[in-house]
């Protein structure tokens, strides 16, 4: 057993650098990539403060916004769903399919839709208020998502089917909103809607880091509480576990990391899906693992999804989270096709 | 009361009548009333006499009765397409919209306008026909692979995904070919658009879609019993299920070609109507054409009020029609009572 845990923790290591030096490749690849195209050596000459002026400004105020958002991205999300899998015992609950992340997409436009008048969307206040808005949007949808699932408890697959129409409902409110806005803040919320590092910028970067850096932290304290609702509500309960209360925690902290991602980066939905699965593939059931991994996984997957989509039909520029659901939702019919 | 309802034919004949006459009332109602709202005699005199200098005149003929009449066509095709489904596969959730096979539809009109911008309005139907019939392919395709056959709830997750990757690639193909206007409206089920070319479209195809499924509802009623009471009274399973997927590719196809991705209207009717009617579906698919119709009529005109002077799409309106009536569905079919 501490053997096997030993190796565990090794394995664990291995692939951690792995990842990480697969993320490094995929930043240069990815600084690289664009419509305008700049060498490996011009990327490196930059770094190293060698490099022209205009290659500064391509490379540093428009790229690595973009990569450095894309991966915070790609880690909320995935720890979101990783959280999400973990408390309904359902491997297919992510928070694109249940509704969240739109919930927090209705949040947005109603913000822009009500401030439009006196606040600037570019503005620095702006950038700040609108994870807020969208964590609160999220939270109602996860909200309101409990309470029509809720019979006598809730059941994994009910919330999965209640999410599906929250989903449908709240898009619809979106697409009535959307049609008030003036034609530019139309197009923008519909690129952002399907997914994509959108107003990429340092400020977006800044006000976005925060909450990684408190919601991250603080899921990482309950990993061993993830463990045990994973087992089950029975066995939950019998190891001593508050199930309810612990579950209500652990899905806020869900929410609130998929609100504040769907602000950044918009709607991309089935990565929260996917990435936990694949972690799980490859280290086994604990989240002390599995969370980390996902974390990595996520980054990786996110700046590939970028690169793929510059790439695929340049010099059209397809959303990240078109490029991600291409990816992955095959995956998740594959997934429903096994379950029983 | 709703057991003599089900049971009483003159019961049911007078509650077709009604729903009719309000269909007729929400049609006039509909060419009457927009963004300008004509009365009522001028539309009488717009269709009777004709004045081709007057301007409300030709709202009417152009605009508003082609609509109209769109709408009620499209209402009821995606009901009917609805009922057959949820007859043929004795499953609550499936319906054009949640199975993906309006969006299939969908991704071969963006195929089509991207590589053949020259195509007529007929072969545009034609190939979301064939849109549609791919996505019906898919969902078979994984209801045949899948461990214990679709259960309603892995019905309705299929068609999320398969419906979230076909509609993914019409973003792609639309972002590419600069068709973010066209596809946009596709998506999001409008109306608007319509013309006399798409009343053509529709009434074509319905003349060969609709009478198909009146045709077919004995044996969908058979069917709806369970496969092993159709085989024990000797129907021909394969030929009626064929039959019945032909006439949802047609009528859902020519539907979309028209109104783009309309949700729900196919879920919800069919419930209604049952609910009324009872199991037979001789008398659920005639009264989903009807009340399908009525639906969407009534859903347009709401659509152009709702946040005026700007036009909703009709799509948003029916899905927040339909969002309760699927929670509802959800509650009751999600599996287990815990």
């Amino acid at each position: 057993m501490n053997h096997n845990s030993k190796s565990k923790k090794k394995k664990f290591i291995g692939i951690s650098l792995i990842l990480t030096a697969l993320i490094i490749i995929m930043i240069f690849v990815s600084l690289r990539t664009g419509v305008i195209s700049i060498s490996f050596q011009e990327v490196i000459e930059t770094i190293f403060q060698n490099g022209s002026k205009k290659n500064e400004l391509i490379l540093f105020e428009f790229r690595l916004p973009g990569i450095i958002l894309a991966i915070l991205i790609g880690i909320g999300l995935a720890v979101s769903g990783a959280i999400l899998q973990g408390i309904t015992q359902n491997e297919l609950a992510e928070p694109g399919i249940m509704g969240i992340n739109t919930g927090a997409g209705l949040a947005i436009v109603l913000y822009l839709f009500l401030t439009r008048a006196w606040l600037p969307t570019s503005s620095a206040l702006s950038t700040w208020m609108m994870p807020i808005a969208a964590m609160l949007g999220a939270l109602f949808a996860a909200l309101l998502i409990y309470i029509l699932a809720w019979k006598k408890g809730v059941n994994p697959i009910r919330l999965i089917l209640v999410g599906i129409g929250i989903n449908a409902g709240f898009a619809a409110f979106i697409t009535i909103f959307q049609l008030k806005m003036d034609p530019q803040d139309y197009r923008q919320v519909t690129v952002w809607l399907s997914g994509d590092i959108w107003n990429a910028n340092w400020n977006t970067v800044i006000a976005f880091l925060p909450w990684i850096l408190i919601l991250i932290p603080l899921v990482l304290r309950k990993l061993e509480t993830l463990n045990v609702l994973t087992l089950g509500d029975d066995l939950a309960s019998g190891l001593g576990a508050n199930v309810e209360k612990d579950r209500r925690t652990l899905l806020i902290l869900a929410v609130a990391l998929a609100g504040a991602s769907v602000s950044a980066g918009g709607a991309i939905a089935f990565l929260g899906l996917i990435v936990p699965h694949i972690a799980r593939k490859i280290i086994g059931p604990l989240h002390q693992y599995i969370i980390p991994l996902s974390m990595l996984i996520g980054a990786l997957l996110i700046i590939t999804a970028d690169i793929v989509g510059k790439v695929i039909l340049a010099p059209t520029e397809i959303p990240i989270g078109i490029v991600v659901s291409m990816l992955s939702a095959p995956y998740f019919i594959y997934l429903l096709m096994k379950s029983a | 009361m709703l057991n003599t309802i089900k049971h009483s034919t003159i019961l049911k004949t007078i509650i077709n009548s009604i729903a009719i006459l309000l269909l007729f009332l929400s049609i006039t109602l509909s060419i009457s009333y927009g963004v300008t709202s004509i009365p009522l005699e001028t539309v009488w005199n717009g269709i009777f006499s004709f004045d081709s200098s007057m301007t409300t005149h030709q709202i009417i003929q152009e605009i508003r009765i082609p609509r109209t009449l769109s709408a009620a066509f499209v209402g009821a095709f995606l009901a009917v397409s609805g009922a057959i489904m949820q007859g043929m596969t004795r499953n609550p959730l499936a319906s054009p919209s949640i199975m993906g096979v309006t969006d299939g539809a969908a991704l071969t009109l963006v195929i089509m306008l991207a590589f053949f911008p020259a195509i007529s309005n007929l072969g545009l139907t034609f190939s979301s026909f064939l849109g549609a019939g791919l996505a019906v392919a898919l969902i078979f395709f994984i209801g045949s692979f899948s461990t214990g056959g679709l259960t309603p709830v892995k019905l309705a997750l299929a068609g999320v995904a398969i419906g979230t990757m076909l509609r993914s690639l019409s973003t792609i193909l639309s972002l590419h070919f600069n068709l973010e206007k066209e596809v946009g409206f596709w998506l999001a089920g409008e109306l608007s658009g319509t013309s006399w070319t798409s009343v053509q479209v529709l009434f074509i195809s319905g003349i060969i879609g609709l009478p198909l499924a009146f045709f077919l509802a004995r044996s969908i009623t058979v069917l709806s019993l369970g496969e092993d009471m159709a085989t024990n009274l000797g129907q021909n399973s394969i030929l009626i299920k064929t039959l019945g997927i032909l006439t949802i590719l047609i009528l859902t196809g020519a539907a979309v070609s028209v109104a783009g991705v309309v949700g729900f209207v196919g879920l919800i009717v069919p419930h209604i109507t049952r609910f009324i009617m009872g199991t037979d579906y001789k008398w659920i698919i005639p009264s989903s054409a009807i009340f399908g119709a009525l639906l969407l009529v009534l859903s347009d005109l709401v659509s152009r009020f709702i946040s005026a002077p700007f036009e909703t799409p009709v799509g948003a309106i029916t899905s927040l029609v339909g969002v309760p009536f699927f929670l509802y569905l959800a509650r009751n079919s999600g599996g287990g009572t815990k």
